[in-house]
């Protein structure tokens, strides 16, 4: 039974791509308004069970709820109005600017004019602080303010959830540390859930309220809680990936 | 097939509400797969006159009747090698393009974004630029078809058949069902250029060499299928006497 407090909850899921499962018997939930992290070394399978939760891909047994709710045909609109995603890479529309980027899920969906938008795409790229690369291309700007701009992006229709795909990868300590602060910030100002995947110790530290560790050798979430329960869990994997750093493992 | 049930169904949609269509993208992958391709295919065009008429006009002068190169090229510009070259250079050029534009977001996660946001990829994507295709090809063939007898014109008049004359004998062997049905063809290769590019770049696989196959894929998928409805319709008109 869900509980009132759990806006995603993972019943014997069986997560994987095709007939291929990668992580067996995932049962856990997540709390609405906490910033929950997935974690594990790299391939273990933390974006494929991202990718069932956001829809993307079925899962391969169990069952997997946002809100209640199922991704079938019939509940799909009614999720995907309850998401945002920022993909790795950010997956901005290259051809886009920022400010269009961001306006793009309004024009589609709010019923707003189009001078609404603009002034609703602008407070929200005010709210990740990018309010000068409104009009600059994707490729134009850095790394970090791609990710800023798509984590905008992703707000633009006030998502119950957001669902973040390796934030840090790839950005320099300083950058990283910067969107740990903004993830930080936007939950406390917006109460949304924030699902982050990540293997990155230091923003897993700042930003973790609970998180679940994934062990690719034995196929399954092996520890879950909060960051100090992780770090002297039981599970010696685990106390290995927090002692010597996520992602060398 | 799934594919094809998705564009069938964006279609659908589009027609019962075309202010959902984003005509912005569609002006712009018409501007490219149109405009933008006029040199090309106005060259080619004048070239294959050009050839044809030499080489029939070698045969023809045996007997006298060069002037019956303009017949020639008329039919054969119009029904058939015209709307075929057409739309085969647009394969090359804009199928390919699509596909590489499509497989490039899709590795970049920008497909996945799309669906997360609770937009067809399909629609919001390949849709405009099937439309686009298949508006465009109709010009393109107007524009080969031109050329073509440009080429053939003049090699006439270097061999003594007046333009005049020329122009006399394509009008009275090319009639409007020709033209009507080269450019019927034309819109149908465009649209079958176009669907088999986008749906090379929707299924382009992620790895290093992901994009260069589906763009590969699109320009031989596109020829494919341009030979095969085309031979399609040849049987079709034989049968009906067309």
């Amino acid at each position: 039974m869900e509980s009132v407090t759990d806006i995603i909850e993972l019943s014997h899921v069986d997560a994987g791509y095709g007939r291929q499962v990668v992580l067996r018997d995932l049962n856990f939930s997540v709390r609405r308004g906490e910033i929950f992290v997935m974690l594990g070394g790299s391939g273990c399978g933390k974006s494929t069970v991202l990718k069932h939760m956001i829809g993307l891909n079925p899962v391969l047994g169990g069952r997997l709820a946002i809100d209640g709710l199922e991704w079938t045909a019939k509940t799909r609109q009614t999720l995907t109005r309850k998401i945002g995603v920022m993909f790795q890479s950010g997956a901005l529309f290259g051809s886009m600017t920022c400010l269009e980027n961001v306006m793009l899920p309004l024009e589609e969906f709010s019923g707003l004019s189009r001078a609404g938008r603009i002034g609703k795409a602008m407070e929200l790229l005010a709210a990740v602080e990018l309010e000068d690369a409104a009009e600059k291309l994707p490729g134009e700007i850095s790394g970090g303010m791609r990710k800023r701009a798509a984590i905008a992006r992703a707000m633009a229709l006030d998502p119950e959830i957001l669902f973040l795909d390796e934030p840090s990868a790839g950005l320099d300590p300083i950058t990283a540390s910067a969107l740990d602060d903004l993830v930080l910030r936007l939950r406390d100002e917006r109460s949304t859930t924030f699902v982050v995947v990540t293997h990155e110790l230091p923003s897993i530290r700042k930003i973790a309220d609970r998180a679940v560790m994934f062990d690719k050798a034995r196929g399954g979430a092996v520890a879950i809680g909060g960051v100090r329960e992780l770090e002297e869990s039981e599970d010696e994997f685990t106390r290995r990936f927090f002692a010597r750093g996520g992602g060398k493992i | 097939m799934r594919y094809l049930g998705e564009v069938f169904v964006a279609l659908c949609g589009f027609v019962l509400r075309p202010w959902k269509l984003r005509w912005k993208d569609c002006a712009l992958a018409f501007e490219r797969a149109s405009f933008d391709a006029l040199p090309v295919v106005s060259g080619i065009g004048f070239l294959l006159g050009l050839i044809l008429a030499f080489q029939s006009a070698a045969a023809l002068r045996m007997f006298g009747v060069e002037v019956y190169v303009a017949d020639l090229l008329a039919i054969g510009l119009f029904r058939e090698l015209g709307p075929i070259v057409t739309a085969i250079v647009l394969a090359g050029r804009s199928g390919s393009a699509f596909a590489a534009e499509i497989g490039t977001m899709k590795v970049d996660e920008e497909l996945d974004a799309l669906s997360t946001m609770g937009l067809s990829p399909v629609g919001f994507l390949a849709v405009p630029k099937i439309v686009a295709a298949t508006a465009a090809m109709p010009v393109l063939t107007i524009f080969a078809e031109l050329a073509g007898l440009a080429g053939g014109a003049l090699v006439l008049e270097l061999l003594g058949v007046p333009v005049a004359a020329f122009w006399r004998h394509v009008v009275s062997s090319a009639g409007a069902f020709a033209i009507a049905f080269g450019l019927a063809k034309a819109t149908l290769f465009g649209f079958l250029v176009a669907i088999v590019g986008c749906g090379a770049g929707i299924s382009t696989r992620n790895t290093s060499d992901g994009v260069g196959v589906a763009a590969t894929s699109a320009v031989i998928g596109g020829i494919v299928a341009i030979a095969v409805s085309d031979g399609i319709l040849a049987v079709l008109c034989w049968i009906w006497n067309l």
